[in-house]
């Protein structure tokens, strides 16, 4: 009892602070939690003209309904492919660019490259894709115009599924390999310069110096961020594939939001369309709580 | 006399290398610019060339009609002026709300700290998605309305967690504590301590939370539905250069000539551009800072 009113003492000393606290915590429970109380929608039968509230429960109904679905498989396969295959060259390039950006010793050089390099990491996807349409268009994109003018046969980057699905993987890892190679100059920056020194008066050449003391130096950087992205190969990315896709290509640009947004947004079939979401973030959880599982295994700090 | 010899080779094969690497590096780096110089080329190109598939780097003629075109098309200046708009308020807001989170729980000693970070943090972790926000925003009556674009997305969990990293490491405990006990309220100590000394972090965050705004479409795609005059830059050039699903509207006289689409698209995609890359070489410098912050954890 009189810890208790101790405790209420101290917090009242406090109470300056609890005030600051108020208004972040508003936003958060309104529009965060507030939107957590929605994903009730998916066990619901949602009817507009009756609302959340009174719609009928239906238990599982939805989901059983959206695993018989077609397109939802297929919207689970190109999420997967997606990221995976973004994932697969998009992990090793950071790496190799901060292993040659640390190379270059003529700072202006490495100041301008860099600045180049990081970019497109600033401009919207909306951006990316024009400029992705005006670069690799069928008819009158400029590097078709290359093609053109050397003498080969347009190529339909962007118009054809399979071409498709390279130019995405192509335009996502170069919008982001500039941008992922800070995090190794900040770990390769940060090894022993006395390694290298002991190293280069035992008669290691540059080549063996990078392969013996800064890969080792950078692998725990690298093994942790790979296992974290592992955890994200179920996450979604909207904005990145919507820009992209067009009418003649349908076969890998439904992923999972994408179909939530035309089954949802423009549809109106709230439930469906919420328990897809719940779906994808339901697996990407438990993709996300294994990995760090993993990482916490293989020694490395983990996410959480 | 073999081992100058090997030494001089040694050199030779590192100069090699060191201009191989200079190439590389040249070259990727160069992927990043060319696409921007080939479009601010194309639209300021005379039209025939632009059809002809002639325009490469350098620009074919120079004519400004194409800007002219955009620069007169009210909706177009307005959806910019709407972007400016939105990114300002969403990011004072933005950054009212991250100060106001992490202040507070960077005091070592205040009570039911670990509960309420752990609050903010499943934020992180967890959400309702695109749908429950969705119907959120619909029942808060905020569809077709600027507000859709602000206060959903105002509290970032990331953010706080940099902004609660950065004031735990940089601010000494003694200057609060002493502060303190010269008797002033932590609104003061917010106000005159926290804030002066805490500037580079804060405009790191500032641009995290503006250059998302500015760049960020979906939730606009999503929202703004019938009220097409509060339409942020981004969705208006999906609209117009992506899915064309609008085109420009024609309000000059005597440039009517002007017809082919690509140099209008590629005039609309400098226009959206241009103020990134005005202030992108500036900004970098915070925003390499504060990803570094983010990665480190507590």
């Amino acid at each position: 009892m009189k810890n208790k009113s101790s405790l209420i003492r101290r917090m009242g000393k406090q109470w300056q602070l609890y005030v600051l606290l108020l208004i972040p915590i508003v936003f958060a429970l309104v529009f965060k939690y507030g939107s957590m109380i929605g994903l009730v929608t998916a066990l619901k039968d949602y009817k507009v003209v009756k609302g959340f509230w009174d719609s009928e429960w239906v238990g599982l109904d939805v989901f059983r309904k959206i695993f018989g679905m077609k397109n939802f498989g297929l919207a689970v396969r190109n999420t997967l492919l997606l990221n995976i295959l973004t994932l697969l060259f998009g992990f090793p390039m950071p790496i190799i660019l901060a292993l040659l950006l640390n190379e270059i010793k003529n700072v202006y050089y490495k100041r301008i490259t860099q600045t180049l390099l990081y970019l497109p990491h600033f401009l919207s996807f909306v951006i990316i894709g024009a400029i992705a349409y005006q670069l690799f268009g069928m008819n009158s994109g400029v590097v078709n115009n290359l093609i053109d003018s050397l003498g080969g046969a347009r190529i339909p980057f962007l118009q054809e599924d399979m071409h498709w699905l390279f130019t995405y993987v192509l335009i996502s890892v170069w919008q982001s390999m500039g941008w992922g190679s800070i995090i190794y100059l900040a770990a390769i920056a940060g090894v022993n310069p006395e390694l290298y020194e002991a190293a280069t008066i035992d008669g290691a050449n540059r080549f063996q110096r990078i392969i013996y003391i800064t890969l080792p130096c950078i692998k725990s950087t690298a093994v942790t961020l790979l296992i974290m992205n592992l955890g994200k190969v179920m996450g979604g990315s909207f904005e990145s594939v919507f820009a992209l896709r067009n009418a003649a290509t349908t076969e890998f640009t439904t992923t999972i939001p994408v179909l939530i947004y035309q089954f949802g947004i423009m549809g109106g079939k709230f439930s469906e369309s919420t328990a897809m979401g719940l779906f994808q973030s339901g697996v990407g959880v438990i993709l996300v709580l294994f990995s760090d599982f993993i990482a916490k295994k293989m020694g490395e700090e983990g996410l959480i | 006399m073999s081992k100058t010899n090997r030494r001089m080779s040694t050199c030779t094969t590192n100069k090699i290398a060191d201009i191989c690497i200079y190439l590389i590096i040249g070259l990727i780096s160069a992927t990043c610019v060319l696409p921007f110089i080939h479009i601010a080329a194309k639209s300021v190109s005379e039209e025939v060339y632009v059809i002809a598939n002639k325009v490469f780097l350098i620009p074919e003629g120079f004519i400004l009609d194409a800007y002219k075109k955009v620069l007169n098309d009210a909706s177009i200046i307005r959806s910019f002026f709407v972007s400016v708009w939105v990114t300002v308020l969403f990011t004072v807001l933005g950054m009212i709300i991250t100060l106001c989170a992490a202040y507070p729980l960077s005091r070592k000693n205040l009570i039911g700290r670990k509960k309420i970070t752990l609050f903010f943090m499943i934020t992180m972790y967890f959400n309702g998605g695109m749908i429950p926000e969705y119907l959120l925003v619909n029942s808060l009556n905020l569809l077709d309305t600027m507000a859709a674009l602000i206060l959903p997305l105002a509290f970032s969990a990331y953010n706080f967690l940099i902004m609660k990293t950065s004031l735990q490491t940089s601010i000494p405990e003694s200057l609060i504590e002493s502060a303190y006990l010269d008797g002033a309220s932590e609104f003061r100590i917010l106000g005159n301590i926290i804030i002066p000394l805490s500037k580079p972090i804060i405009a790191t965050l500032t641009l995290f939370y503006a250059v998302g705004r500015w760049n960020a479409y979906s939730d606009a795609l999503f929202y703004i539905k019938q009220n097409v005059n509060i339409r942020p830059l981004q969705l208006k050039l999906y609209n117009l250069v992506i899915a064309s699903t609008e085109s420009i509207q024609d309000t000059v006289e005597g440039t009517a000539m002007l017809t082919n689409p690509e140099v209008l698209k590629a005039a609309c995609i400098m226009f959206a551009t241009v103020p990134i890359l005005c202030i992108y070489p500036f900004v970098q410098k915070y925003f390499v800072q504060g990803t570094l912050i983010g990665s480190v954890k507590e």
